[in-house]
């Protein structure tokens, strides 16, 4: 137990400085290496609660994949602190409104809970009972392909599509001119499309009457 | 509860392990290395010319899609693992329930692929 709290109190340190680190990095990719850790570090407060299949999956999507993204997006706005230092000021009243609701919501909820007055809906734990044979992603499954949440995760496929369709719609222009490999026309070329010959008279030569047919991609 | 933490308390000690070896790699040159600093040693090398400018520059946004299309199939098999460990109490519902689920994935899928979004040109 002694351990448990040990490392307990090791992940919400790291987790908290590395949050810290974050949003007082002047390199944005080392704020997004910092994020790295944080992502680490919650990983490990999730394994301490017993949510391991959360831990993995923090560490597998966000860790492998969010992270990279972010640092894909980094690299892509090519930041000028010149110019974000210029922004600050004029920026300064929107981000406090933010930060000042944020804040407030935060305090509701922590304070809905120690007064106690708010009925809390309270699903089916996903975390396994102690003592229980069953594992956390067992739990889950149990749970999620059930009648209530059945709709989430169809909501969440929804999702997933319109986040698809829209990357391809914002980002994906064809180069015109662009020659790719076409597998099939290529197969299809036979002796007879493929090659002319031309019969040269003799004592010189003629210009074939036209040119081979090309194999359009 | 316990069981599953003394599970993965060999992990942490690997881990920490892993740090204390590649901590101290990397502190000892400081302590032990012979250091003589001068400019063309410590500037960056680029196969015997001067560095033209920045490696942070911007790059294609295409990357970018491939990175996000690459999240969407990943969430769609972190949604697969929970399915396919409870699939005998899930039944017949929860099979045509991921069944449904990896049909719309799928629209997606075979939009990028007639779209182009796969190819690199």
């Amino acid at each position: 137990m002694a351990l448990q709290a040990v490392f307990f109190y090791l992940f919400s340190f790291l987790t908290v400085a590395s949050a810290v680190m974050v949003i007082t990095a002047r390199n944005p990719v080392h704020a997004v290496l910092w994020l790295i850790l944080a992502f680490f570090n919650a990983a490990g407060l999730f394994v301490l609660l017993g949510a391991e299949f959360l831990a993995m999956i923090l560490v597998v999507v966000y860790v492998g994949a969010v992270a990279v993204l972010f640092l894909f997006v980094v690299m892509m706005l090519d930041v000028d602190f010149a110019e974000l230092r210029a922004g600050f000021i004029k920026n300064a009243p929107l981000g406090a409104m933010v930060g000042a609701i944020l804040l407030i919501e935060l305090v509701m909820v922590v304070g809905m809970r120690f007064a106690g007055t708010a009925q809390v809906v309270r699903g089916p734990a996903p975390a396994p009972v102690a003592g229980s044979t069953i594992s956390n992603t067992e739990a889950l499954g149990a749970i999620l392909y059930r009648e209530p949440f059945v709709f989430y995760l169809e909501i969440a496929g929804l999702i997933l599509l319109v986040a698809m369709m829209g990357a391809i719609v914002l980002t994906l222009r064809h180069k015109d001119g662009v020659k790719r490999q076409s597998i099939s026309a290529q197969n299809a070329r036979n002796p007879a499309t493929a090659i002319e010959i031309a019969k040269v008279p003799a004592g010189g030569y003629t210009v074939p009457p036209k040119a081979p047919e090309k194999v359009r991609s | 509860m316990d069981l599953l933490l003394t599970d993965y308390l060999p992990i942490a000690v690997f881990i920490g392990v892993a740090l204390f070896i590649g901590g101290a790699l990397m502190l000892a040159p400081f302590l032990v290395a012979y250091r003589n600093p001068d400019p063309e040693k410590v500037s960056a090398y680029e196969c015997g010319f001067n560095a033209f400018d920045d490696a942070r520059m911007k790059f294609d946004v295409r990357f970018y899609l491939v990175a996000i299309l690459f999240i969407i199939f990943d969430l769609e098999v972190v949604f697969l693992i929970p399915w396919a460990v409870s699939f005998a109490e899930a039944g017949e519902f929860g099979f045509w329930a991921m069944m449904i689920f990896l049909g719309i994935l799928t629209i997606g899928f075979i939009y990028e692929w007639k779209k182009g979004a796969l190819e690199w040109d």
